[in-house]
């Protein structure tokens, strides 16, 4: 494995490699086959190819490959900080509550909107369900912030994220519960995530959030390193904990929320590349564990929409279900080939 | 005259922030410490020696009292301010996965490096010239959860030397080593007492070795502060304090069992 500090920067330029090549099959390969002559075709000289070719890749394929690239990188670097922030390797980036506000928000939307009869058309649905989840995310960002600015102890402000999470689940069920049936299909399928929803205006949001949000991690780095020896230490050394946290749950919440509003709660990749991350690496130093989160987010993210699309089956499986069956069988892996894993 | 490197004004211990919840747990003392003095702080568990650690670094709020660090007024420094000044290593061991030695002690240059935590020669340097001082240079790639206690302890001690603070504080650093490293630590610490001009301040039961090696020590017994040489507190049978209610006694300097 690249244990060897001179050997990480190769492994980078072959993960940003595999990365271009996993996008360009993700674009190539779907349930309607297209040749890669046609694709170039598109892409060097539109008037030559049938418009319903062309319209399956520009406005389905392509921006579907984007958000996968989107989502994968935010949700696994979302994932290292708050493993590091909690020192808990089963800390994933909805350990804030994020995902359950927006699910709360969506919930309060879609199953609202249906016990007080109200029908939507389908396109406002679409953007007032983004909106609502990220209104649902942003106030419990709000909560976790006060909270985490009036706490000190960081097992407290877990332990309230877990409550937070708890409570919102409940109004959520209680709304399922009251809820037709059409509604509930459709809040169904949104927590199952959806990487094809979005459209080019919607990926332009994602991706200056996303920027955003990594800006914030890189300059968080440095503090990053220091919070794995724990508060007390990162306290000695001179670092001003309330900010750090502070900071560090903002670009969390950033990346997270966006991907929550536009994609759906997505799991796993969360909780799993940083781990890959660090086993493939063998450090704990963020200067190496952020741009490898990055690499291998986009490529795992990439790889399960290829697989979500069934190559030749004319079906898109949902890409939570994807995530799952490629997710829990690396996480069972790591698990058994290292023990030390929870030490 | 220049100022004690520590001073404590009646300072008190305890904690609860609100009038209802405040609770002292020591009453009000008074010490110093100065340069290059190997402070030994000793006291039966459940006294009070981590929380007045704890207070000392900052960590914890002054209950009541001062405490002025290089003449400064301790209650009024930043994080910033305490880390130039104070390095502490604590009892809770560092067990991270694929932590390497040398990325740990360079986490003790954090004041030093630029926004990105980037280390420069100079730093580089520093890092190996302290994992010489504390013998662990041939360990310098290899990983923290992969070494012994005594091992981890000289890398804790490395990794507080290189944030170059004129005083060290450690919340018993021989816990869990055998005698012989326990000796071999203290010894370590009260070399660069002398080499260095540090003030160390470290807590421990290890009696014996408190009364062959530090130059000072703090015995807290019984709701007082006691402080001085280890010969002047046996002369004043402080630690008889200490001891009262149990079948050991200090005789000629060592424990005996009556």
């Amino acid at each position: 494995m690249a244990g060897n500090p001179k050997h990480i920067k190769v492994y980078f330029g072959a993960l940003l490699f595999m990365a271009i090549l996993l996008f360009a099959l993700d674009i190539i390969l779907g349930s309607v086959s297209i040749s890669i002559k046609e694709i170039f075709g598109v892409l060097f000289s539109p008037d030559k190819v049938e418009p319903h070719v062309s319209n399956i890749v520009i406005n389905f394929r392509l921006p579907r490959a984007c958000v996968a690239l989107i989502t994968g990188v935010a949700l696994s670097v979302s994932g290292l900080q708050m493993q590091t922030v909690f020192r808990n390797p089963l800390a994933d980036p909805y350990i804030l509550g994020v995902s359950s506000g927006a699910s709360l928000g969506v919930a309060l939307f879609l199953l609202g909107s249906s016990i007080f009869s109200i029908i939507l058309p389908a396109v406002v649905s679409n953007f007032c369900i983004a909106s609502a989840a990220f209104t649902g995310s942003a106030l419990t960002l709000f909560l976790i912030l006060i909270v985490s600015i009036r706490i000190r102890d960081i097992m407290t402000v877990l332990i309230f994220g877990i409550m937070f999470s708890g409570a919102a689940t409940a109004i959520v069920g209680l709304l399922q519960y009251m809820s037709n049936e059409s509604a509930l299909k459709t809040f169904v399928v949104w927590t199952l995530g959806n990487l094809g929803s979005a459209t080019f205006d919607e990926i332009k949001v994602m991706l200056v959030i996303t920027l955003i949000g990594l800006a914030v991690v890189i300059f968080s780095i440095k503090k990053l390193n220091i919070l794995l020896l724990g508060d007390m230490y990162a306290q000695t050394v001179g670092v001003n904990l309330k900010l750090t946290r502070t900071v560090i749950f903002i670009s969390t919440s950033l990346l997270t929320g966006q991907v929550v509003a536009f994609c759906g709660p997505i799991g796993f990749i969360g909780i799993a590349v940083p781990h890959i991350a660090r086993m493939f690496f063998r450090r704990a130093d963020h200067r190496i564990l952020v741009p490898a989160c990055i690499l291998l987010g986009a490529n795992i993210m990439l790889f399960c929409d290829i697989v979500s699309q069934l190559p030749g089956s004319g079906m898109i499986l949902p890409i939570n279900i994807v995530v799952a069956f490629v997710g829990i069988p690396v996480i069972i892996r790591i698990i058994l080939s290292n023990k030390k894993i929870v030490n | 005259m220049s100022p004690h490197r520590i001073k404590i004004e009646n300072l008190s211990l305890g904690y609860g922030y609100s009038l209802h919840t405040k609770h002292e747990i020591f009453p009000p003392f008074s010490a110093v410490a100065d340069k290059s003095q190997l402070v030994a702080l000793v006291g039966r568990n459940g006294i009070g020696k981590s929380t007045f650690l704890r207070t000392l670094t900052g960590l914890q709020h002054i209950f009541a009292g001062n405490i002025y660090i290089n003449g400064k007024t301790a209650a009024a420094m930043s994080r910033k301010g305490y880390a130039d000044l104070m390095s502490f290593v604590s009892t809770e061991t560092v067990r991270v996965m694929h932590l390497k030695v040398f990325d740990l002690v360079a986490m003790g240059r954090y004041t030093y490096t630029n926004l990105f935590g980037n280390l420069s020669v100079n730093d580089e340097k520093i890092i190996i010239d302290s994992l010489k001082m504390t013998g662990m240079d041939d360990f310098i790639w290899r990983n923290v959860s992969e070494l012994s206690d005594g091992e981890r302890q000289r890398v804790m001690i490395a990794r507080a030397l290189v944030q170059d603070t004129p005083i060290m504080i450690f919340d018993e650093p021989t816990a869990f080593l055998d005698i012989p490293n326990k000796y071999e630590i203290i010894l370590l610490l009260k070399n660069l007492t002398r080499t260095k001009s540090k003030t160390i301040i470290f807590s421990t039961h290890d009696l014996n070795i408190a009364l062959m090696l530090a130059d000072k020590i703090w015995l807290m017994a019984n709701g007082k502060m006691h402080e001085g040489t280890p010969s002047q507190l046996i002369q004043t049978n402080a630690f008889d304090e200490m001891l009262a209610g149990t079948k050991l006694k200090i005789e000629n300097g060592d424990i005996k069992f009556q």
